[in-house]
């Protein structure tokens, strides 16, 4: 089984099957990376480069802006991205 | 298969047979509570039913009065303290119109706790009774109502449990059944992709505006919506953002069936209209599946990826989550394992089938794990404040 679900093809982020250890070296179809950093099952993965304020997708849909420039490989949640909506801290910039 | 159900005296059918005691506030509860526990009856504790208003107070009321008219209740008893906002004589004539025994009782007028409680097990006695001999008959799939909930989402929620429950309502609808997709807070990010399939363009702007107010409201509070929505628990599985987990919540709608309308919390679900249905009701799943319920779902089908015993009062509730890890640490709460999926072990498919078929042996009146384990949880959602 592959060890990170990509769900669409415009997603820059995957789903780690299992914990994903730093260094592993990950192959699945005609595609590897390097696994950067330790994740947790079931968080994701960068699949590509992403520059800070650019788009996260899943499922082909954005799910959020990054929030510092993130590498393929690198741990990707909470601390590296945000949301967009439902965000009362930043009302006087909308 | 064929469903049999508790025939009602306005064509509907009830999947369970419940006797229910509704307090009309939050002063009346001790009281309904006790009834119901002499006799084995249920009770809706809740915290609500008087000092409230406008809306706030009719969607109070519209709950109450829904939990008495869903099919599967037999008759009920409301239990009020007198002088509150919420007349006990108002929600009683409401439930009264779907022909099932309704009476009510007051502990003012009845004279204090004992005197009510002797009286109102009298009453609730003969309603014993007459459910006693209550035969099922054979009804029509067109009569059923689902209710679709996700509560502890997880990721993988978003990649197995609620595309499965999608597969499901698919069936159900395509036979001629009804769903509910709700948690409008969990739409927040996915409204774009929902609303194209709402052929009729005033169901989706009431849907669209339903989105934007609930958003409008958490923004007004001015701060950052993470931390409520996703909750810590989602974080800590996996799920950044609102977006992400609404994306992921939307699949419980599957991919084929039109919505045929958007409702509000509580109201009642066109029965001459089957089909899909969304319904305005917030992400927490106590308050949300109340909403349904109300709406008249007689079951629901509840998909989490941390893990939850909810139940309901009145109504049966599946739990399926897609995190095999969460199936093994609480089997004793949920129904179906759908990390067999994520373990490669079984296909989406297959899991989806799976659930209709758990749906239907429900409907006939298999146990589900939460009331096994007398899972009664309640909650009415508040849009306004106590005065």
């Amino acid at each position: 089984m592959n060890p990170i679900l990509k769900i669409h093809e415009k997603d820059n982020v995957g789903t780690c099957l299992r914990l994903l250890e730093a260094g592993e070296v990950v192959h699945w179809e005609s595609f590897s990376l390097i696994v950067r950093e330790e994740i947790p099952q079931y968080h994701k993965i960068a699949l590509a480069d992403i520059s800070l304020h650019s788009p996260i997708y899943k499922y082909g849909q954005i799910i959020g802006l990054a929030t510092q420039k993130i590498s393929q490989g690198e741990y990707v949640h909470v601390h590296n991205i945000e949301s967009i909506r439902g965000r009362g801290d930043k009302k006087e910039e909308c | 298969m064929k469903l049999m159900g508790y025939p009602r005296e306005n064509g509907t059918y009830g999947i369970r047979n419940h006797i229910l005691i509704i307090p009309a506030s939050v002063c009346a509860v001790e009281v309904a509570n006790r009834i119901a526990e002499k006799i084995g009856a249920v009770s809706l504790p809740h915290q609500h039913g008087c000092c409230q208003m406008g809306d706030d107070f009719r969607q109070t009321v519209r709950t109450l009065t829904g939990f008495g008219c869903n099919p599967n209740v037999g008759a009920v008893l409301v239990v009020g303290l007198g002088c509150e906002g919420i007349q006990p004589s108002q929600i009683a004539e409401e439930i009264k119109k779907t022909g099932k025994p309704v009476e009510f009782i007051t502990i003012q007028a009845c004279g204090g706790t004992t005197k009510t409680i002797e009286q109102g097990l009298s009453i609730v006695s003969k309603f014993a009774e007459t459910l006693a001999t209550a035969q099922k008959v054979p009804f029509s799939i067109n009569h059923l109502i689902l209710g679709m909930e996700c509560g502890g989402s997880d990721p993988t929620s978003g990649i197995v449990a609620n595309p499965a429950i999608g597969i499901a309502s698919d069936q159900l609808v395509s036979l001629g059944g009804t769903s509910i997709l709700s948690e409008t807070t969990e739409v927040i990010g996915a409204e774009h992709i929902l609303a194209e399939r709402f052929p009729d363009a005033a169901q989706r702007s009431k849907f669209l505006t339903m989105v934007s107010n609930v958003e409008k409201r958490a923004l007004a509070v001015g701060e950052d919506l993470r931390g409520s929505q996703p909750t810590p628990g989602n974080i800590q599985g996996g799920l950044s953002t609102i977006e992400e987990k609404s994306l992921g919540c939307m699949h419980k709608a599957g991919n084929t069936a039109p919505f045929i309308g958007a409702l509000a919390y509580g109201e009642t679900v066109p029965t001459e209209k089957p089909g899909l249905y969304f319904m305005d009701t917030p992400g927490e799943d106590i308050d949300s599946i109340t909403g349904m319920v109300a709406g008249g779902a007689q079951l629901v089908v509840f998909t989490t990826g941390r893990g939850t015993p909810t139940g309901c009062p009145i109504a049966p509730v599946i739990k399926i989550t897609g995190n095999p890890e969460t199936y093994y640490n609480m089997e004793e709460n949920i129904d179906i394992n759908g990390g067999k999926v994520m373990q490669g072990d079984c296909t989406l498919d297959e899991l989806g089938e799976e659930i209709f078929r758990k749906i239907l042996l429900v409907a006939n009146g298999a146990q589900t794990k939460a009331e096994k384990l007398g899972h009664k949880e309640f909650g009415i959602y508040r849009i306004g404040f106590t005065f």
